[in-house]
């Protein structure tokens, strides 16, 4: 019962962080951004979402897929989030009008 | 033994166990089938894990890398909640760009987890990284300086000293 509640809790706390990660995604402004939002909170949400499902099932083959689900997010999520900003500075994508400076891109420029 | 045997052998316990973990482990077959591709998996793959050691010191290197995780695990609640309220605030107050950091550490793995730590953490996000000069690009959303020492000091200030204790 108990055990129940929490992983009904985690699966929804995940959820709602999945949720605030896509609502970035589309109110801020440019590629950067909102690859911040999307890394930040659907890594956590979605650990979040497979935590509920590891202590909703407990020590079976589901409950560690779950775990190793966890394990992989974050390993991969922030891989994919650099390659993807990189390719997207690669190709001249522009910052949004608000940004300070572009250092990178001043590096760049001296190669 | 060598370093690249080691290495294999850590690959081989390694994908041996997270079979086991995938399938049903009671029957012996999924058992024997486990052993037999974690061998190919660690004849194939299994030089790359470690390249190079670092003498002894293991319970301290432990001690520091469960520190770490746990500053790691807090950093990222507090990266959630950061990122949560700038959403939700009607006026998004954000002030982005992209600056440059010089890390202290040098081997790859470090440099790796430190870039992968700093995604993953408060308003800051790793876009390039220059494993010679030591350098990363770092976009940050909510840019407080733009001198090298002090935004070092304020990304990477946070992980550098214990990934330091870590792996060198």
């Amino acid at each position: 019962m108990i055990r129940e509640t929490i992983g009904l809790i985690l699966i929804f706390v995940g959820t709602a962080f999945d949720f605030l990660g896509v609502l970035g995604l589309v109110r801020l402004p440019d590629v950067y951004n909102r690859l911040q939002a999307a890394t930040k909170c659907v890594t956590f949400g979605s650990a979040g979402i497979l935590c509920g499902v590891f202590i909703l099932q407990g020590f079976n083959t589901f409950g560690f897929k779950a775990l190793l689900g966890i394990a992989f997010i974050f390993m991969a999520s922030p891989v994919a989030a650099h390659v993807i900003a990189r390719a997207a500075h690669r190709s001249k994508i522009a910052l949004a009008p608000g940004t300070k400076t572009d250092q990178y891109a001043e590096d760049k420029e001296l190669r | 033994m060598t370093t690249q045997t080691k290495s294999r052998l850590i690959v081989f316990v390694l994908s041996a166990l997270v079979w086991w973990a995938l399938t049903d482990i009671g029957k012996i077959e999924e058992a024997l089938i486990g052993v037999i591709v974690a061998a190919i998996v660690s004849l194939l793959a299994g030089k790359f894990l470690l390249t190079a050691e670092k003498p002894g010191r293991w319970l301290r290197r432990l001690k520091y890398a469960l520190i770490y995780f746990f500053h790691f695990l807090w950093e990222m609640v507090k990266a959630n909640f950061h990122v949560a309220y700038l959403v939700i605030h009607p006026m998004t107050p954000i002030k982005p760009g992209i600056v440059r950091i010089k890390t202290k550490l040098t081997g790859e793995i470090a440099q790796t987890v430190l870039a992968n730590s700093i995604t993953l953490t408060p308003g800051t996000l790793t876009v390039d990284i220059d494993p010679q000069k030591q350098l990363l690009y770092i976009h940050w959303i909510d840019m407080k300086s733009t001198a090298l020492e002090e935004s070092t000091e304020q990304i990477a200030g946070r992980f550098q000293n214990l990934l330091l204790e870590v792996f060198e």
